[in-house]
């Protein structure tokens, strides 16, 4: 019994069938509460008022944009190195959700920074490369479409995937070193001194988690529909056969 | 290899090869932006660096379509593939003469078009050099996704998508330089991290870019 043999996509489809009502439920019971304790339980902030709690969906939507790409990263080194077609379809599936966290952590961004910056946007090394991480995200997808041939699709995507993550890494880089920016550094590090008070912290964790079941739930239910398409287009050519 | 180089050369230079097409859409655009802007030379000389980078990336895209697809159509890729050069020694002289025959000119006329947006004597100097350490990461860069998109029919505007995305470390970078010397300030750390980008993409993108041609012949 081993992790690969989920590679089979029956085997793959039976266990991803069942567990996941599981992971959805459970991502929107945290999500719902998590989001429920954040904005109706904790105090306001004494300086930025109650727009403290767009924080609630910003930094997990953020969160899971920028693991996403890692996922995918990990997926298409997967496809690269041992053939298994359901990595591929996952990374490939991951994509649209990692476009929408992204989309979704621009603009409560957006709607955050107006009132607090006094600005909806600026050039600041975090968003900057939040957009660039987009434009990777855009390039990707729209590879995947060109290629008509699933598996060299996959093979080229996976490789663009890996020079994207070492270009996406400089451009993270140059960004700091182009403009150095508004956001504070990492509230959410392990080391205690400098994050968040844990009145905020702990409502945050949940809606994390949520979101991170949520990507789960995403991707699983996207890689299925990848797979039964598959499996129905290869009918309908030997039907033509 | 060599002879690579060389075939392919003549085939740049020669008539229809469209060497001079891109150094022409260079010109044009940098001499459109004080059209859009306006004639202070003073706004001018500002953005002049970006507006250097932006048209000098920009025709780099341009030309990057031909560098695999006439090869990819009568088949002397495949026959470049079957060669005892291994495929990373082509795509590096296939980047080498892009870089020859598009970035080269770029630098040089550069200096020129700095001057018409009212750039200074020295400031140009730092101009040349930022475009001449940092085109040709254009070109490899583009080269690979030339080899990306080399077995589709309208592989264009894909093509463009994928590269300008790739091209950001360079155009920060390379503009940041240029910006910072005309300025007066420091350049040592930008031209060292502009150098980085050059050479890392001259290391890693010959190999990346091969492993995709080899998918698309397949």
């Amino acid at each position: 019994m081993s992790f690969w043999e989920y590679a089979n996509p029956v085997k793959f489809l039976k266990l991803s069938g069942t567990v996941l009502p599981y992971f959805s439920v459970f991502a929107a019971l945290m999500i719902i509460s998590g989001l429920c304790w954040g904005f109706f339980f904790t105090p306001d902030d004494y300086k930025q008022g109650a727009t403290v709690k767009i924080l609630y969906v910003h930094v997990p939507a953020a969160f899971v944009a920028i693991n996403a790409w890692f996922m995918m990263l990990i997926a298409s080194i997967i496809w690269l190195v041992r053939r298994h077609h359901v990595s591929a379809l996952a990374a490939k599936a991951a994509a649209p959700i990692g476009v929408a966290m992204t989309i979704i952590g621009l603009v409560t961004g957006a709607l955050w920074g107006q009132p607090m910056w006094g600005t909806w946007w600026e050039w600041d090394p975090k968003l900057t490369s939040f957009l660039i991480l987009f434009l990777f995200y855009i390039g990707y997808i729209a590879l995947w479409s060109a290629v008509e041939d699933p598996d060299s699709a996959a093979d080229l995507t996976s490789i663009l995937c890996i020079v994207g993550s070492v270009f996406a890494v400089l451009s993270r880089y140059a960004t700091v070193f182009w403009n150095q920016g508004l956001h504070q550094d990492a509230s959410l590090s392990v080391d205690k001194e400098e994050h968040v008070a844990d009145v905020f912290y702990y409502p945050l964790l949940v809606v994390m988690a949520g979101f991170v079941l949520l990507f789960i739930a995403l991707v699983l239910l996207n890689t299925r529909s990848e797979i039964m398409t598959r499996r129905a287009s290869a009918l309908l050519a030997r039907r033509k056969v | 290899m060599i002879a690579l180089i060389f075939r392919d050369l003549r085939i740049a230079i020669r008539v229809g090869g469209g060497f001079g097409l891109s150094l022409a859409f260079f010109f044009i655009i940098v001499i459109f932006f004080p059209f859009a802007i306006g004639p202070n030379l003073e706004l001018l000389s500002k953005v002049a660096p970006g507006t250097l980078w932006i048209g000098a990336l920009l025709a780099c895209l341009l030309s990057l379509e031909r560098i695999f697809a006439l090869d990819f159509e009568d088949g002397t890729l495949d026959l470049l593939a079957t060669s005892p050069l291994p495929l990373e020694g082509v795509v590096m002289a296939k980047a080498l003469v892009h870089w020859l025959t598009t970035g080269l000119p770029l630098v040089f006329i550069s200096p020129f078009l700095g001057i018409l947006l009212g750039l200074q004597n020295i400031s140009v100097l730092f101009l040349v050099m930022s475009l001449l350490l940092g085109t040709p990461a254009l070109s490899i860069i583009g080269t690979f996704g030339a080899a990306l998109t080399a077995g589709m029919k309208r592989g264009g505007l894909l093509l463009s998508l994928l590269v300008l995305p790739l091209y950001i470390p360079t155009l920060i970078f390379g503009a940041e330089a240029a910006r910072r010397g005309i300025e007066g300030f420091e350049i040592q750390s930008s031209i060292l991290l502009l150098l980085g980008v050059t050479l890392l993409s001259w290391a890693i993108l010959p190999f990346a870019a091969a492993s995709v041609l080899r998918i698309n012949l397949r």
